[in-house]
């Protein structure tokens, strides 16, 4: 991972634009945004980061279009594009 | 042990095993299933979820009609836990030569009284966007479904228990005797076995024709929306009708999850379970032909396992006569799920004495099919 660096970067979390540190993870960002629901169950329930290395899956979302990223492992970058389970409003990750 | 005895034994926890299970107890007969693994974990396992109309042949379309309007009666219950959905299938159509095949299966079905409907590119697009562009068109089958056939095998078997079925789950069937089950030490008596024992039937009665046929599966994280009915490329029939040694097939299904499960392989290895990279990426291939956008999907299991294949692609349901008291409902290769509830019928109806709904004649066990293939 790289080292965290000076300077912000905007991205849109839920279509909420979210100043963050360069360098940090979607996972970070988002946690520091306030956002805790990153993606759902198949039976509804909400999941959050819990491994932060890639491991457990749970903090899947969806990054300019892609599902099923891991916000642990991708770095922020200007204008990209970040939606959860939460504010997609379904029980299912991935839906648009 | 409790049950030395009963009226049945269903050798095979699997979902046509489930569905004898249930069709017999409700005839008022004290059942009992015994199963070497689990339930659903053996050829069960191996299958994608099919509920659909199969027309290789005359026969094969008798039982895969009445076994699919068998499972539109199911309990509510039943079809809720076996997540039951009439998605659909949508048969693609590479070019003009196989559209013409298309509208002879239209006139097939029209004369079955199923409604279909023939698709052009355009339409055919317009029901499943992720197909690339160029295909000639397609079939829709409004009237076929997908199961999670695992689900669906538990919710059959809790069915059976309610009416008074007993299941052994981790307990060999070592041999099958006159009127009884061997297991180890232990033998189990009735007055009617019932061999659903998947792939496997043939090992607990060597004469049966059928062999273990190989298919590797894929199924993927959620995706909701990505397909909507099941898919399959028309060639699919002649992958499965051909005992060739290894054939390919494009078939996609939506599960009620969002996953998206896709085939199809077949092989004849014998009992080789492993994945064979070569095969399944082949397997893949062939699907990303007609939906390139399944590349981009993440993975979360490969597997494989054995279908009962037989000669001549039918089932084998009925008396087997060498052994008292033995029946078979085995040798479904890629159908058992389709045809579990019809099976089951089927075998309940002839062992009552009852006139079955659909001939039994083609599916009787020692109709005279010629020996396994290899």
């Amino acid at each position: 991972m790289p080292p965290v660096t000076r300077g912000a970067v905007t991205i849109s979390a839920d279509g909420r634009p979210v100043s963050v540190s360069a360098g940090v993870t979607v996972a970070a960002a988002l946690l520091d945004a306030g956002i805790s629901a990153f993606r759902r169950s198949v039976s509804g329930e909400s999941r959050a980061p819990l491994c932060g290395m890639g491991t457990c899956y749970e903090c899947r979302v969806t990054i300019d279009g892609v599902a099923h990223r891991r916000a642990c492992l991708v770095t922020v970058a200007e204008g990209m594009h970040v939606t959860t389970a939460a504010a997609a409003g379904a029980g299912t990750d991935g839906r648009p | 042990m409790s049950a030395r005895r009963a009226d049945a034994i269903v050798v095979g926890a699997g979902i046509v095993g489930a569905s004898c299970a249930a069709a017999l107890a409700r005839d008022g007969l004290r059942v009992l299933v015994i199963d070497a693994g689990g339930a659903a974990l053996g050829t069960t396992a191996a299958g994608m979820g099919h509920v659909v109309v199969m027309d290789d042949s005359r026969e094969q379309l008798a039982l895969t009609r009445y076994s699919q309007s068998l499972w539109r009666v199911q309990s509510d219950a039943v079809r809720a836990a076996s997540e039951l959905e009439w998605c659909g299938t949508v048969w693609v159509a590479e070019d003009e030569t196989q559209l013409d095949a298309v509208r002879a299966k239209q006139r097939l079905y029209r004369d079955h009284g199923i409604d279909t409907e023939v698709l052009d590119e355009t339409s055919l697009l317009a029901a499943e966007p992720k197909l690339r562009p160029g295909l000639a068109g397609g079939l829709l089958v409004p009237s076929d479904g997908v199961i999670y056939q695992p689900a669906a095998t538990m919710a059959l078997l809790a069915l059976a228990r309610t009416m008074g079925a007993e299941v052994l789950e981790g307990m060999t069937v070592e041999e099958i005797v006159a009127c009884g089950v061997r297991c180890g030490a232990d033998t189990f008596r009735a007055d009617v076995v019932v061999n659903a024992a998947g792939a496997a039937a043939a090992s607990l009665t060597p004469q049966l024709p059928v062999v273990p046929r190989k298919g590797h599966l894929v199924i993927t994280e959620r995706y909701p929306g990505f397909c909507r009915h099941q898919v399959a490329e028309l060639g699919y029939l002649a992958s499965a009708h051909v005992m060739t040694n290894e054939s390919v097939a494009f078939n996609v299904q939506p599960r009620g999850t969002g996953q998206v499960m896709v085939g199809s392989s077949r092989e004849l290895v014998g009992w080789d379970a492993s994945v064979n990279r070569r095969v399944l990426g082949k397997m893949i291939a062939r699907a990303c032909a007609f939906m390139p956008a399944l590349a981009g999907l993440t993975t979360v299991r490969t597997w494989t396992g054995f279908r009962p294949a037989t000669p001549d692609k039918l089932p084998l349901i009925g008396r087997w006569p060498d052994v008292p008291g033995l029946w078979i409902a085995a040798g479904h290769e890629g159908l058992g799920i389709t045809q579990s509830l019809g099976t089951a019928a089927l075998l309940a109806d002839l062992l009552a004495g009852r006139d079955p709904v659909i001939d039994p004649a083609p599916f009787a066990p020692d109709r005279g099919v010629p020996a396994a293939v290899h």
